[in-house]
C-alpha cells in the first residue's frame, strides 16, 4: 500500500523507506545465513567443509553425514528418547493445564481467588536448584524417566494464558444453559470447554512442545544413564565437548578424513535435531502472534 | 453463586446446584502437584541456614544461621561471580531490550506484504532452536581452524580470532548470540501493539504534514509505551537471574574468569560438589535480589509513567 505511494512521498520519506528496507535486508541476511550455512555444510563433502570451500551452497553434495548420523547408536537412542519425552510430556502438560485453568476460570468456584494466588506465587518465587534436586532424589525419581516428565508437569504462565482465554472467549451463558440441562462441571469441561479451547491448545502445544524438545538442563541434572538421555544431551557431548565416536565410521583411513567426517557429522546432527521443530514451524507461526497476545492481556 | 441464583426465574432456582466439590476434584491434581514440586522445595530453602547432612535429614540438621550467606558475600570467588552476573545482566538488558523494538518499528513500516511476512518468518525461527544447537553452531562456525568465520577472515588477510578462547570476547558472544536468537520473537509483542495504533491518528498526522520519522516518534512510540514499560520491568528483574542453560554450555577453562555467574556457581557448588547449604544460600540470594528488583523497578515505573504490573 505504502510502496504504491512511493513517488508521492517527500525526499526525506523516500530515503527513510529505503533505509528501513536496507536495515531489514541486513537483518535477514544475518539471521538466515548461519541457518543456510549449517544445512549446506551438512550435505557437503567433508574435505570441503574443513577447508572452508563451503560458503553458501553445498560443495560436492553427499549424504555421508546423514549416513553417519543414522549409524550412530547414541544419536538414534537420544532421538527416540526425545520423541518419547516430547509426546508424553506435552500430553501431561496439556491435561494438567486444562484441569487447573478450568476451575480457575469459573466464578462459581468459590475458592478461585485463593487458589489462583497459590499458583501465581510459584511464578515469582521458587525453591531453587538444590532443594528441587534433593526432593527428586527423595522421591526416588533420580535417573528415571519420571524425572523428565513429572517435575515440569505444568507451567503456571501457560496455565494463566489458558485461563484468560477461557474467561474471555467462552460465553458465561453457555455454562448456565448447560447447567439447566443437568450438565455437571466435569461433563462441561469434557464436552464444551475442551472443544472450544482448540485454538489455545494449539498455542500451548507449541510452547510446551518446544520447551520439552529443547530442554537439556533437566536431563543433565537428573539423568545419568545413557539409555535415558534425550538428544540434547547427546548433542552436547558431540558438539560442545567434542566427543565423537568415530569407531562407527567405516571408511576412515586418514586422520584428516576422520576430522572432516566428524565435522560433517556435527552439522548433520544439528540439522536432524532441528527437523521436528522446523517441520512444525510453518503451522506454528500462524498461532504465534495469537499466543503472545493472549499472554500479554494478563500483563 | 448467590448472585447467579437471584437473576434466574423462581422455577429454575433449585436446578442450579452447588458444584463446588466437583471443581475441587478437578483442580486437586494440579494443586497437589504444585504443593509437592513448588512449595516443598520452597520449604527446603531452610537448608541455606543449616549444616545439611543427608544422614540427619533437612529437619534434623543443625542450624548455622547466616554462616553461608556471610561466606557467600565475603569470599573473593563469590564477589567475582556476582560481578560477572551483574555485568552480563546489564549488557544483555542494554542490547537485548531496544533491538526488538527497533525491529518491530521497521517491520511495521514495511508496505510490501510478502517482504514483511518473509522478514517475520525468518526472524522468529531462531527462537525455536535449542541452546545446545545454538552454542554448537557457534562453536562450529567460529572454530579457530575450520570455522567459516575464521576462514573468511584469513581470506581477506586478517588474523584468525580464537572466539571461544578469548575471555574478552565471551560477553559479546553471549549477548549478541542472544540477540540473534530472540530479537525476532521478542518483537512480536511490539508488532502486535503497533498494529493496534489507530489509523485516524496516523491520518491526522499525515494531514498535518508529519514526516514518517516524526510519525514514528510522536504517534507510534507513545502508543506502544505501556507495552515497552511492562517489558522493561520484566527485563530489569532478569539482570541478576541469568539462566544457566546457555552460559554453562559456553563455559570453558579459558573464559571461566568472566563466564562464571551465580546460577552456574550454584550448580557446581551444590549439585556437583554436594555443598547443599552454601549453594542454596547463593541461589536464595539471587532470587531475593531478583524479586526486590522487580518490585523496585515496578514502583519507579509507577511513579514516573503510571504504568505498572500491579
Amino acid at each position: 500500500m505504502r510502496t504504491s505511494k512511493f513517488r508521492h512521498m517527500s525526499l526525506g520519506d523516500q530515503l527513510f523507506t529505503f533505509l528501513i528496507y536496507l536495515f531489514l535486508c541486513i537483518i535477514l541476511v544475518i539471521i538466515a545465513y548461519p541457518l543456510l550455512y549449517v544445512i549446506s555444510a551438512s550435505f557437503s563433502d567433508p574435505q570441503a567443509v574443513i577447508s572452508g570451500e563451503v560458503l553458501l551452497f553445498p560443495v560436492r553434495p553427499t549424504l555421508r553425514g546423514y549416513e553417519a548420523v543414522f549409524k550412530n547408536r547414541k544419536i538414534l537412542s537420544g532421538f527416540g528418547n526425545s520423541i518419547f519425552y516430547l509426546v508424553v510430556g506435552t500430553v501431561i502438560n496439556l491435561v494438567m493445564t486444562m484441569l487447573c485453568a478450568y476451575p480457575l476460570s469459573r466464578k462459581e468456584f468459590t475458592a478461585r481467588g485463593k487458589i489462583s494466588l497459590f499458583f501465581v506465587f510459584t511464578m515469582y518465587f521458587s525453591g531453587g536448584m538444590v532443594p528441587s534436586y534433593i526432593l527428586i532424589n527423595k522421591l526416588g525419581m533420580l535417573n528415571t524417566r519420571w524425572a523428565m516428565l513429572i517435575p515440569m508437569a505444568m507451567s503456571t504462565y501457560n496455565m494463566i494464558i489458558c485461563r484468560t482465554y477461557m474467561v474471555n472467549s467462552i460465553p458465561d451463558e453457555l455454562y448456565e444453559a448447560s447447567q439447566m440441562d443437568g450438565c455437571t462441571p466435569f461433563k462441561y469441561l469434557l464436552h464444551v470447554v475442551t472443544p472450544l479451547c482448540k485454538p489455545i491448545l494449539a498455542v500451548l502445544t507449541l510452547y510446551y512442545g518446544v520447551s520439552r524438545w529443547n530442554d537439556y538442563f533437566t536431563a543433565m541434572l537428573y539423568l545419568y544413564d545413557e539409555q535415558l538421555q534425550p538428544l540434547t544431551i547427546v548433542m552436547r557431548e558431540i558438539l560442545i565437548m567434542g566427543k565423537v565416536d568415530m569407531t562407527q565410521v567405516t571408511d576412515a583411513s586418514a586422520v584428516s578424513k576422520l576430522q572432516g567426517m566428524s565435522e560433517l557429522l556435527k552439522y548433520s546432527t544439528i540439522v536432524v535435531a532441528c527437523v521436528p521443530v522446523m517441520a512444525l514451524y510453518p503451522m506454528i507461526q500462524k498461532h504465534l502472534v495469537k499466543g503472545v497476545m493472549i499472554g500479554a492481556v494478563k500483563g | 453463586m448467590a448472585n447467579n441464583k437471584k437473576n434466574l426465574p423462581a422455577g429454575k432456582k433449585n436446578k442450579v446446584k452447588n458444584y463446588n466439590w466437583q471443581f475441587w476434584l478437578i483442580i486437586a491434581v494440579p494443586v497437589i502437584y504444585a504443593f509437592i514440586f513448588a512449595y516443598i522445595p520452597m520449604g527446603g530453602i531452610i537448608i541455606a541456614f543449616k549444616d545439611y547432612s543427608i544422614r540427619k535429614g533437612i529437619l534434623g540438621s543443625d542450624w548455622v544461621g547466616l554462616k553461608y550467606f556471610i561466606q557467600f558475600l565475603t569470599s573473593t570467588n563469590s564477589v567475582l561471580v556476582i560481578k560477572n552476573t551483574l555485568i552480563l545482566g546489564v549488557y544483555t538488558l542494554i542490547v537485548n531490550f531496544p533491538i526488538p523494538i527497533l525491529l518491530a518499528i521497521a517491520i511495521n513500516e514495511v508496505g510490501n506484504r510478502f517482504f514483511k511476512k518473509t522478514v517475520q518468518m525468518v526472524t522468529y525461527a531462531p527462537y525455536f532452536i535449542s541452546v545446545v544447537v545454538l552454542v554448537g553452531m557457534m562453536m562450529q562456525m567460529m572454530d579457530l581452524r575450520s570455522g567459516i568465520i575464521n576462514v573468511l577472515l584469513t581470506k581477506i588477510g586478517l588474523n584468525p580470532v580464537n572466539f571461544f578462547g578469548d575471555p574478552g570476547l565471551f560477553r559479546s558472544l553471549y549477548v549478541w548470540s542472544g540477540v540473534w536468537q530472540t530479537a525476532g520473537y521478542s518483537s512480536i509483542i511490539y508488532v502486535a501493539a503497533l498494529s493496534g495504533v489507530s489509523p485516524e491518528l496516523q491520518e491526522a498526522a499525515i494531514v498535518d504534514g508529519a514526516s514518517r520519522v516524526k510519525r514514528i516518534l510522536h504517534v507510534d512510540i507513545p502508543a506502544i509505551l505501556p507495552t515497552i514499560i511492562i517489558m522493561l520491568i520484566f527485563r530489569c528483574a532478569d539482570i541478576v537471574s541469568i539462566g544457566m542453560d546457555k552460559i554453562y554450555l559456553m563455559q570453558n577453562s579459558m573464559n571461566a574468569s568472566v563466564s562464571e555467574v551465580i546460577s552456574t556457581f550454584v550448580y557446581k557448588v551444590g549439585v556437583v560438589n554436594a555443598n547443599f547449604g552454601f549453594s542454596t544460600a547463593a541461589g536464595l540470594f539471587q532470587s531475593v535480589v531478583s524479586f526486590a528488583l522487580l518490585v523496585l523497578v515496578n514502583q519507579i515505573c509507577k511513579k514516573i509513567t503510571e504504568t505498572s504490573l500491579w
